[in-house]
């Protein structure tokens, strides 16, 4: 007697996950049996939950450069007129020995004039000028533990006390807007990405009620006779978890596909600037997310479609 | 096995389809319902597979009171009560064995049990050469041989079949009956409904007829 019980308990499992598998795997078959226009919803997921991800990548990337960036910052130092260019070499020596600062680099009026001259195409305009108006400056490069957004700003206020200082400018500043932009669109493609998944859940919704609809004899004749309705539920669950699933892998094959279509032009691009930027693919977080996120987003949909209609069907 | 205490059922639009209704039938039992159409006899059986819900009264089945069946509980007592329609209500994409396997499939049987049990209940009704074939290529007798042998294939307490014979001519409806008379024999309680009068007063069974939601007449048939 007791050994029967111990052979029958496996044996219940096993029947259990073994029925699962069949509704999983003939949830699928009724899926595949019509693919052009289940194909269509497909297609609809993917691309919904596809914008939202390729987005993501990009201005990740776009935050991931800025991060870069923000380690060559620099601090602009423009020291009064009247200083000439020896006291000014003394300035730039004495600043250089400060333990923030790595390196300093004097650009004097002269060769600021100069370069202006070159670069603004007023060459002959300038020349009419009796004085330089230019003042020397003094380019500063933080050492690396100061070169923080923070840090830098730190020294740029002591440096802003010197007493042959006109005004000093810290080179972060077009850098930090940048990631506020950047930032400002994460939060804009979040807010799109919601949208998109709310979008999933009533695609998928709408999908398994007329699936419901289109086979409300077929609950019937199982409620009459002794389905549940956790039964009864459960190939739909199942089909809706598939929506999910073949659709969030279908957004990652055209996210990586449009990553790719983007990453020749980056590369270019890049080159251009002398920087050897590349395009960063999907992380594995944003992999995962979508991999795992988007049966949730069918199976929740699904859910969604079943309370409200399962309970139409009489008899309860 | 079955008592109604005073049952009424009144549906939404007002229509009364039975009233203050009171009879039982003992386990083992067989009887005819009978009246007119609209008489309140499928809203009796609907009532005992707790299709439906009385408004008035108590409906007792196998010693449970279906008045305190929640309805997460309902599935587990049609289980214990077999259904026979007059439009049979086969699902016409499975082959016979997977529309007789049904009741077994929902209840959770191992695959060897609902073979066993499937090939027995298809050779009670002779149609075990058929298990392979899809409903519709069957005749109208043998889709309701079908849907007796899903009814019984969990060797239900109770049977109910609504207008069994319906669209049967008089030969196989009493095939029919005669099948049903055989489960009677081995312990199954029946009731069915049926306006075929010279049917059932052939049979010399126990029948109740019901007009207007009202039981009129119960008693047995004499040859």
């Amino acid at each position: 007697m007791k050994s029967k019980t111990r052979n029958e308990k496996p044996n219940f499992i096993s029947i259990w996950a073994m029925r699962h598998a069949q509704t999983a795997v003939t949830a699928l078959g009724r899926l595949l049996l019509n693919p052009l226009s289940n194909g269509m919803t497909l297609a609809v997921i993917a691309i919904a939950i596809a914008l939202p991800t390729t987005l993501y990548v990009m201005i990740d990337n776009v935050r991931g450069l800025s991060d870069e960036w923000q380690g060559a910052s620099s601090i602009s130092l423009f020291l009064k007129t009247d200083i000439d260019e020896t006291q000014a070499r003394a300035i730039a020596q004495r600043v250089a020995a400060l333990d923030r600062v790595a390196n300093t680099q004097l650009i004097t009026k002269a060769q600021a004039l100069e370069e202006f001259k070159e670069r603004s195409g007023f060459g002959a305009a300038l020349d009419l000028l009796k004085d330089n108006p230019l003042p020397n400056v003094i380019v500063i490069t933080p050492n690396e533990a100061s070169s923080t957004p923070m840090a830098a700003k730190q020294l740029l206020s002591q440096l802003k006390t010197l007493r042959e200082v006109d005004s000093a400018q810290l080179d972060l500043e077009w850098v930090q807007r940048l990631e506020a932009i950047t930032d400002l669109f994460i939060r804009g493609v979040l807010v799109l990405a919601a949208l998109l998944g709310a979008g999933v859940l009533l695609i998928v919704g709408n999908t398994i009620r007329l699936e419901v609809q289109h086979r409300h004899s077929e609950i019937e004749i199982m409620k009459l006779v002794g389905a549940t309705d956790r039964f009864i539920r459960r190939p739909f669950l199942y089909e809706g978890l598939w929506y999910g699933l073949l659709g969030g892998i279908a957004a990652l094959i055209m996210s990586i596909i449009a990553l790719w279509l983007l990453s020749g032009p980056v590369e270019q691009i890049s080159g251009l600037y002398n920087s050897n930027f590349a395009l960063d693919w999907l992380s594995g977080e944003a992999f995962l997310l979508v991999f795992f996120g988007s049966p949730l987003l069918g199976l929740g949909g699904a859910l969604l479609a079943l309370t409200r209609h399962l309970r139409m069907i009489q008899p309860v | 096995m079955i008592r109604f205490d005073n049952v009424s059922k009144r549906y939404a639009t007002g229509h009364e389809g039975l009233s203050n209704t009171s009879f039982a039938i003992e386990e083992g039992q067989m009887a005819f319902l009978t009246g007119h159409s609209g008489a309140g006899k499928s809203t009796l059986l609907r009532l005992i597979g707790c299709l439906e819900r009385p408004t008035r009264g108590q409906v007792w089945v196998n010693d449970r009171n279906l008045n305190k069946l929640s309805n997460s509980q309902i599935p587990y007592h049609r289980r214990d009560v077999g259904m026979i329609f007059q439009d049979h209500r086969l699902l016409h994409d499975r082959t016979v064995f997977d529309n007789v396997a049904l009741p077994l499939v929902v209840a959770g049987a191992s695959p060897n049990e609902i073979k066993r049990r499937v090939n027995a209940a298809l050779d009670k009704v002779g149609l075990l050469h058929k298990e392979r074939s899809m409903p519709l290529t069957l005749s109208g007798g043998e889709q309701q041989r079908v849907g007796i042998a899903r009814a019984v294939v969990s060797k239900p307490k109770v049977l109910l079949a609504d207008e069994p014979t319906g669209n049967l001519d008089p030969e196989l409806s009493k095939e029919i009956m005669e099948l049903f008379m055989e489960f009677n024999r081995v312990g199954v309680t029946l009731l069915i409904a049926t306006h075929d009068i010279a049917l059932i007063l052939s049979m010399s069974q126990r029948i109740i007829k019901l007009d207007k939601g009202r039981i009129v007449a119960d008693g047995w048939a004499r040859k």
